[in-house]
């Protein structure tokens, strides 16, 4: 109490002492703190209703999998906070009060800020089905989430059946969780392949494969109709839209997407779309407050990306810029060429540049698929100039700087087919595919000529 | 943080249950191991046949239970469940197994008695093996030869199963097939039908040729010195490869390839670490503070071996002066102006690099000629109040047989399968140095594809924040990193990859691609 009330009387000098919140501990948000602290002394909080400490949200299934603890998941050790002066509080923010600036809490405790940074992430969608609050039915995205997984499905016999819902990245994470444990997963995907609004057709085609493969039950072109509960309010069935078919059920995961956590926003006076819209500087419409991360919606989409991103490393590079910004040294958002990756089961997928899941107008795909239907490659050209426009691949692995590069140089896909090999990033001694690849690639030159 | 209970469901978990493959496998792999520990208690008449039928009960019960855990199933990462069971997680079996371990090498070490060993004539568990001893060396067993016996079909059997696991991958398979070769030919084969060749006249001590001083701390002992000189020109040879493993061809294959090529391609220790041990890998200790104790254990181990064997090495030097054409002070002149040359010329080189680093290497040095000043002047061959020997029986049962054995493989279910590669290693420590020094070896990061999800730090046996390298978009370049190739193959988005490529631009973070435009990058890496 004494130390508090001497710094609060003593003159303050307004930069050093200038109160940064960030609302979020994801990796947006940790990665605007770690660099506001980098560059300056300002004090920084960062407050949370989910965890005490940062952890990779992506590594949560490897949790329930038992491949690590949700120590290892954590990037930092614990002490890492208090030795760079980041304040952690945990709590429930309700609303944000712009005018006086300060944040006020479920338990009605505020928090003054000078600076806002909005790094507040994002919530599983669901689309009015009826049953969708049941007991038994949840999604997967924050550490709530595991621990009502591991309640609704410890084993195969408290659970003896799951159905997912939703064929994208969390829907197919989902079904290798369950099925790490032996429960059988029936896996309900709106579209007639599994994610094929972002993958070309062969590509999809071989991961609808690759999880039949991994006995998970995929039904395609199925939709939800409803949960049927039972007599304690719990979820005992999912209904089948198109057939009707009842499939009886312990837990159903709600797995269609993720939309920005922007509800307790409502009335704040912040300009929200589906997201909090902010502009290149990462600002809102509201005077020192910023939003960044999968919460924050451009104004205007950069380049071909979509204006709300909810990847891991926009985050990070949110956070980075935002840092910049509040340092003195205002810098805009301007992510480099589009680039993600991911994992279907055992297969890696990692994209560089833009390949569409159909070709756009004035665009050529090529595809090459290993005869082990494990692994496959498709190429975007564009065809009046014949320059690379990105890179699809499933099983083998390549090096972001090369492409990036290519992408730069705006190479032409004749050279990077040729020069496949120098992009190659498997582990030493696997087998190499380059010159199958390019023979398959010139054949294909000559047909279509 | 609560944390989850997964005990305290009351089914237990489907993913910790045993296949009925990997049942009938567990009864076999233990019938085996009963018939060994029967043998103490009932000699059997026919103790080839029952030395054949446990041996291979051992080793086609392990590899029966990996056919259990893998065979049916997709290729890929199988680490489903290793902190939920309770041998990978610390838990009972854990401790049990631990215990177990720890118990055998304590009675191998120190109560060889209670397994049989008799110079007039083997009972018990060492005269199992008399057989088998006996076909391949012409003599009986010993403790060390039983050891040896089962240390290999341990790496052989669960080599077969960690093949198995890592079937999608080469580079994992060549290395395990290395290291399987290694120890079953040069390790166990080739020192055991070399022992044939002696006889009254001609004698070579007992010669594993791939252990390396100072792994192997006994190397340049007086006894075995003496034998390869009167073994003459094939002795000398051996001698001259010894010298020339340790000042030549370990350089330069470090040089090229990290010290990966000897810990996890070669050597036996790393063999039975990466094999049987592979199960535990996830147990080392990732905190800050558990790198800087590493740091100054294995570098005081490593001063400790430096000092001890030239103690050793200038003792008989000394009283047997007429022997050797090296007298003892030239050999500690010697020592101090090699190990001169090299700190000056790591100095010169890598003074920038190194830092804080550099003072510590320079306080080893230290400690080191002072210790070359007192062997010098206590010429009854006493070093400070020690005698030479003494200070050789010391090294043999701390680091030896404590460290090595006892901690580094006893508490593999513990501490993890490397606790001795890590900490306690004088070799380790060596080629180390070299591979942060002077070597083409580096674990790239693959742009900002890292998710920092954490698979690769906890799945390091070295017990390497791998990730906290990987999410900069950092190289990783680490003394202690053995190149097992785990991280690469744990990671989900391929984000690593184990290279020897061009000095230049090994360790430099600031070459980082996070995906982000290139002017907010060198803003970003604005120190």
């Amino acid at each position: 109490m004494y130390l508090t009330l001497v710094t609060t009387d003593l003159p303050t000098n307004s930069n050093s002492m200038e109160h940064i919140v960030i609302l979020g501990n994801g990796i947006s948000g940790v990665t605007a703190a770690r660099h506001i602290r980098k560059h300056s002394d300002k004090k920084i909080t960062i407050v949370s209703a989910e965890t005490d400490h940062f952890f990779s949200r992506t590594a949560l299934m490897y949790i329930y999998m038992g491949h690590m603890n949700f120590e290892h998941t954590k990037p930092y050790e614990d002490y890492f906070w208090k030795k760079n002066r980041i304040e952690l509080v945990r709590g429930y923010v309700t609303a944000v009060e712009h005018e006086k600036k300060r944040l006020k809490f479920a338990d009605n405790s505020l928090l003054d800020y000078d600076k806002l940074i909005l790094a507040v992430g994002s919530k599983p969608n669901k689309f009015g089905w009826p049953g969708q609050d049941l007991e038994g039915v949840q999604g997967l995205y924050s550490y709530q989430d595991l621990e009502n997984l591991e309640k609704n499905a410890p084993n195969n016999k408290i659970c003896k059946h799951a159905v997912i819902v939703g064929g994208g990245l969390i829907g197919i994470e989902l079904a290798e969780m369950l099925a790490s444990r032996a429960i059988p997963v029936t896996f309900l995907v709106r579209e007639s392949s599994f994610w094929n609004g972002v993958l070309p057709e062969g590509e999809s085609a071989m991961i609808n494969r690759h999880i039949k493969n991994h006995h998970i039950d995929l039904r395609l072109s199925s939709n939800l109709r409803e949960i049927i509960a039972d007599e304690n309010g719990r979820a005992k069935a999912a209904v089948i839209d198109e057939t009707g078919e009842e499939i009886a059920c312990d837990i159903v995961g709600l797995t269609a997407g993720v939309s920005p956590n922007v509800a307790f926003l409502k009335d704040s006076g912040i300009e929200l779309g589906r997201g909090i819209k902010v502009n290149r500087m990462l600002e809102t419409n509201i005077k020192d407050i910023y939003a960044i991360g999968d919460c924050a919606e451009q104004h205007e989409p950069i380049g071909s990306r979509r204006p709300i991103e909810a990847v891991w490393y926009t985050g990070r590079m949110m956070g980075e810029t935002v840092a910049q910004t509040i340092c003195g040294n205002p810098t805009e958002y301007k992510p480099g060429h589009w680039f993600n990756s991911a994992k279907f089961f055992d297969i890696e997928y990692q994209t560089y540049g833009w390949v569409f899941s159909k070709p756009r107008e004035n665009e050529t795909h090529f595809h090459w698929k290993h005869e082990d239907d494990t692994k496959c490659i498709t190429v975007c050209t564009k065809t009046s100039t014949g320059q690379f426009l990105g890179i699809n691949t499933f099983g083998i692995r390549m090096r972001h700087e090369v492409f990036d590069r290519w992408l730069t140089e705006e190479r032409s896909t004749d050279y990077v087919m040729q020069h496949l090999r120098e992009a190659n990033f498997d582990p030493e001694f696997y087998k190499q595919f380059e010159s199958q690849i390019l023979s398959s690639y010139v054949q294909q030159q000559t047909v279509n000529a | 943080m609560s944390t989850i209970q997964r005990n305290m469901s009351l089914t237990g978990d489907a993913s910790n249950y045993l296949n009925p493959t990997q049942k009938i496998a567990t009864v076999i792999g233990l019938a085996g191991l009963g018939i060994i520990v029967f043998s103490l208690f009932h000699e059997f008449a026919n103790q080839a046949l029952w030395l054949t039928l446990s041996l291979l009960a051992i080793g086609g019960g392990i590899v029966l239970f990996a056919k259990g855990s893998y065979s049916g199933k997709l290729e890929g990462i199988k680490n489903h469940g290793v902190w939920i069971k309770s041998i990978s997680s610390r838990g009972f079996w854990g401790w049990v197994a631990g215990i177990s371990l720890t118990g055998f090498y304590v009675i191998l070490y120190f109560y060889e008695g209670l397994l049989g060993a008799n110079p007039d004539g083997n009972t018990g568990i060492v005269g199992l093996f008399d057989p088998l001893s006996r076909f391949l060396s012409g003599n009986p067993a010993s403790q060390w030869f039983v050891y040896g016996t089962l240390y290999t079909v341990a790496i052989l059997a669960f080599g077969i199963k960690f093949i198995w696991k890592y079937r999608h991958n080469r580079y994992e398979q060549l290395r395990t097939v290395s290291v399987m070769f290694f120890q079953t030919a040069f390790a166990f084969l080739i020192p055991e039908l070399m022992a044939r060749l002696n006889s009254d006249s001609f004698s070579l001590p007992y010669n594993d040729l791939k252990n390396m001083w100072p792994l192997n701390y006994y190397a340049f002992d007086g006894w075995r010195v003496d034998q390869f000189i009167n073994a003459e020109t094939i002795g000398i040879a051996f001698l001259v490869f010894a010298v020339l493993s340790v000042f030549v061809i370990s350089p330069i294959l470090t040089y090229k390839y990290g010290k990966r090529w000897y810990c996890s391609w070669v050597c036996g220790c790393g063999g039975l670490a990466e094999t049987a041990g592979d199960s535990f890998r996830q147990l080392s200790d990732k905190r800050m503070v558990a790198w800087k104790v590493e740091r100054w254990v294995i570098h005081s181990v490593l001063v400790f071996s430096v000092v001890m064997t030239t103690a050793v090495v200038s003792t008989y030097l000394g009283y047997d002066s007429e022997k050797y054409w090296l007298t003892k002070d030239m050999f500690l002149i010697g020592v101090a102006v090699f190990l001169g040359l090299l700190f000056a010329v790591i100095w010169y080189y890598k003074r920038e690099e190194l830092a804080k680093d550099a003072r510590y290497g320079a306080i080893g040095y230290l400690v080191i000629v002072l210790g070359l000043i007192a062997i010098h002047y206590f010429s009854n061959n006493q070093l400070f109040l020690f005698e030479a020997g003494d200070l050789r029986s010391f090294y043999g049962f701390l680091i030896g047989a404590v460290f090595s054995g006892v901690i580094g493989t006893g508490f593999y279910p513990i501490f993890g399968n490397r606790v001795w590669c890590r900490m306690g290693c004088p070799m380790a420590g060596i080629l180390g140095i070299q591979q942060r020094l002077f070597s083409k070896f580096r674990i790239t990061t693959n742009g900002g594809q890292c998710i920092s999800c954490g698979n690769c730090s906890t799945y390091c046996e070295m017990g390497i924040d791998v990730r906290s390298y990987a999410q900069k978009g950092e190289n990783i370049v680490r003394a202690s990193c053995v190149g097992c190739g785990i991280c690469s193959a744990v990671c989900p988005r391929g984000v690593l990859k184990l290279e020897n490529g061009p000095l230049e631009g090994r360790i430099d973070g600031n070459q980082v691609l996070l995906g982000n435009d290139v002017d907010l990058m060198s803003l970003v890496n604005e120190k």
